[in-house]
């Protein structure tokens, strides 16, 4: 069967059905977990360990295969660098996350659980990337100007 | 012991995790891509131009509400508290699309996909967000907006 497509959904339902298992579509738990210094509730650090082991194996897997199953190869991320826009995106992304309890994934599946709430976080966070694409694009690697009396 | 993170719930959270991994691998062996949804979804809704073929990018992100809805049929009611109120839903909203956008990444494509892989750059997003978010919601408490 090579059907991307059906890859793809089965995929997007099993990743939406297990945020819904594990109490990760549940803002207050994930703030739960969040709340390091409160009443912290340390589910999510088993969703995370339970998320790891298939995709640890998965990536040893894959190292073994030319071509994935339903394309003609891998697009995987090349980036090595720790620029400043990885880190300062992922400090802005753990800000939000802790205001709203929310990321992407328990978002868009809670649009089918408590479908207003979870409308308002989504349709803010695709503002949210528009408002990024309209930042110029990443310099590529501009010469830097030597000032010598700093 | 019993009281001890009360709330908690170990198994449902690994059983579910499980899942997660599993798409995850999915999306890695059957299609050669990322299980990033910050950045699926950009690209289903057109936001961005790279990634996984849009019509891909698409099915994955309207499989998440359908595998929930699934999980509500035959499982039961999902938990689902949202407290935090309109403000929070909005600014943090804006915060985590630009956020996302900018760092490349979110749970799943750095926290799930990126750190099982060993990359540096999703280790170094991952411990970021996480202290990051320990701090905002420490921030919040200590300001009387605990929720």
């Amino acid at each position: 069967m090579k059907r991307p497509i059906v890859f793809a959904l089965i995929a997007g339902a099993l990743f939406g059905a297990g945020l819904a298992v594990s109490g990760m579509a549940d803002p207050q738990r994930v703030r739960g977990f969040l709340d390091l210094f409160g009443a912290w509730d340390p589910t999510l650090a088993f969703v995370m360990g339970g998320a790891l082991i298939p995709m640890a194996i998965a990536w040893r897997v894959q190292r073994r295969m030319t071509s994935p199953m339903a394309a003609d190869r891998f697009a995987l991320p090349t980036a090595r660098d720790l620029d400043p826009r990885l880190i300062g995106g992922a400090a802005l992304f753990g800000i939000g996350w802790g205001i709203a309890g929310l990321c992407p994934g328990p978002a868009i599946a809670d649009l089918a659980i408590a479908p207003v709430p979870a409308a308002i976080f989504v349709v803010a966070m695709l503002g949210g990337m528009i408002l990024h694409r309209l930042l110029p694009a990443a310099p590529v690697k501009q010469p830097t100007l030597e000032t010598s009396n700093v | 012991m019993g009281d001890v993170f009360a709330n908690a719930m170990p198994v449902q959270g690994l059983i579910g995790g499980l899942m997660i991994g599993t798409a995850s691998a999915i999306m890695l062996l059957g299609l050669g891509r990322i299980a990033g949804v910050s950045g699926l979804a950009a690209r289903a809704t057109g936001i961005t131009v790279d990634g996984a073929p849009r019509p891909l990018a698409i099915a994955f992100v309207v499989g998440l509400p359908l595998g929930a809805l699934l999980v509500a049929l035959i499982l039961g009611p999902v938990e689902e508290r949202f407290e935090q109120g309109l403000a929070a839903l909005v600014i943090g909203g804006l915060v985590v699309g630009f956020g996302t956008r900018l760092g490349s990444g979110c749970t799943s494509g750095h926290g799930v996909c990126g750190m099982s892989r060993l990359s540096a750059r999703s280790l170094v997003a991952t411990a970021t967000f996480m202290v990051m978010g320990f701090a905002t919601v420490a921030v919040m408490n200590a300001m009387g907006l605990g929720q």
